[in-house]
């Protein structure tokens, strides 16, 4: 294909600078503007990019060339940099991952701590509670111990006011009628029978 | 000074290596195949001298091989998904080729291997094959069903199928024409301007004051180039791309 595309584009490309230059080279003006060819170098067109001569090796080198730049790449450059990147993701995710179980880490010591500290003070208010429950407790138990050893020293008091007083009252008969017996002998000279002295105490005193 | 102003020149393959007439075809080691060579090695030594560390905290020759990669990857992904990551290293070659071939050019005096149309033809000739042959391996008879678009009235039909197989066919025409005419012209329009600049001086002082004109041009121009070849680099890769989707993915 290239063989018969290839020389007539070189003769369209070619019209105007083959007439003016020679192949022998040197210059020449070719609408003003001063071209040179260098002798040895045209290979039968003086425009190198459709010089038909120059393709095969141009292509066989660029073959090699490109099959080569593949090779090293896929093989080789490539792979070595998709390491390098996927390592670095790999250690971001790596490092995200233990960012985000130190943080769960942190947040449930922390709700550790609070139910430490919030069971600590239950344990110091019910500690407080019992103590006062307690110290109450044995203050009324004593309260109530001493106010019955109290009542107790009353009521033993009281029936030893009551006996000494019935004794006394007793001695108060007894004095009473040997007062009266000895009054009356003393007063008409002979003792009284001592019932009828004792009847006569008996009702006076209870008048 | 002659030979200076020649805007052709630089275009101009020599041999180096001249290998005879095998089979009455001219075989030479010539400085297009040294400067392919020279490409080559520079991309390979690059990108492996630029990961030699393997740094996680890349350096900045490695983060420049791993953008080139990145850039790469996400034009194929965008185009033609993560399946046609399967055509990375083929895509990843001929853009760096192309990129590389399109930078070395801009050097003074060196070759510009993309500047010739065998070159970029053959290149245009591989993707296109690439795409036809994976097309019938993967798809079998399915994938002519490119040629077919849906949902057309069946008296167009053939017009449609004239029309697309023609578009089809005008793709390594243009692939190829549109790096090589790109290439070529604005290296011809660089020369030809610093050729305008080497005459006026020529002309004594009032040649001086005039040749700052063409100067500026050139310094325009070579900045408009560095960016032509960026861009034709990346056109030739994206455009790759958009054709091995059709490889992929035939049928509109």
């Amino acid at each position: 294909m290239s063989e018969t595309l290839g020389p007539a584009i070189i003769v369209v490309a070619s019209t105007e600078t083959a007439q003016a230059t020679p192949h022998a080279g040197g210059a020449a003006v070719a609408d003003g503007v001063v071209i040179a060819v260098p002798p040895g170098e045209a290979h039968g067109s003086s425009f190198p990019p459709f010089d038909v001569t120059t393709f095969p090796s141009q292509l066989i080198w660029l073959v090699i060339a490109f099959a080569a730049l593949y090779l090293l790449m896929s093989r080789i450059a490539l792979p070595r940099i998709a390491n390098i990147l996927e390592e670095r993701h790999d250690r971001i995710a790596d490092d995200l991952e233990e960012a985000g179980k130190m943080r769960a880490e942190s947040e449930a010591a922390a709700k550790a701590y609070e139910a430490a500290l919030s069971s600590a003070r239950g344990k110091a208010h019910g500690i407080a509670t019992e103590t006062r429950d307690k110290l109450s407790a044995e203050a009324e138990a004593s309260r109530k111990a001493l106010e019955a050893g109290l009542a107790d020293k009353l009521s033993t008091a009281e029936a030893q006011i009551a006996s000494t007083k019935t004794a006394a009252m007793a001695n108060v008969r007894g004095i009473a009628v040997d007062a009266a017996g000895t009054i009356v002998s003393t007063l008409i000279g002979t003792a009284p029978a001592s019932q009828a002295v004792e009847a006569a105490v008996d009702q006076a005193i209870e008048n | 000074m002659a030979t200076e102003i020649d805007p052709i020149h630089q275009f101009q393959i020599f041999k180096i290596v001249d290998l005879g007439t095998p089979g009455g075809i001219e075989l030479a080691f010539t400085n297009s195949a040294a400067f392919m060579f020279g490409i080559v090695a520079l991309v390979f030594f690059f990108l492996t001298f630029a990961t030699r560390g393997r740094t996680l905290v890349p350096s900045r020759l490695q983060s420049l091989a791993e953008m080139s990669y990145e850039f790469v990857a996400s034009n194929i992904r965008s185009t033609a998904g993560n399946e046609g990551m399967k055509f990375f290293p083929l895509v990843f070659s001929l853009f760096i080729f192309v990129l590389v071939a399109n930078f070395v050019g801009m050097i003074p005096y060196a070759f510009t291997v993309t500047s010739h149309l065998v070159v970029t033809a053959a290149l245009a000739v591989l993707v296109i094959g690439t795409v036809i042959v994976y097309g019938f391996i993967r798809h079998g008879t399915h994938f002519l069903h490119l040629f077919v678009p849906s949902g057309v009235p069946a008296f167009l039909l053939p017009f449609m199928v004239v029309i697309e197989v023609i578009s089809f066919l005008s793709r390594p025409i243009s692939l190829s024409l549109r790096l090589f005419a790109n290439m070529l012209a604005g290296h011809i329009a660089m020369k030809v301007f610093a050729g305008f600049i080497v005459m006026m001086t020529a002309g004594g002082a009032v040649g001086w004051l005039g040749a700052v004109l063409p100067l500026t041009m050139v310094v325009a121009l070579t900045a408009l180039e560095f960016l032509v070849a960026f861009l034709q680099a990346y056109v030739f890769a994206v455009l790759t791309c958009i054709y091995l989707n059709d490889a992929l993915h035939p049928g509109h």
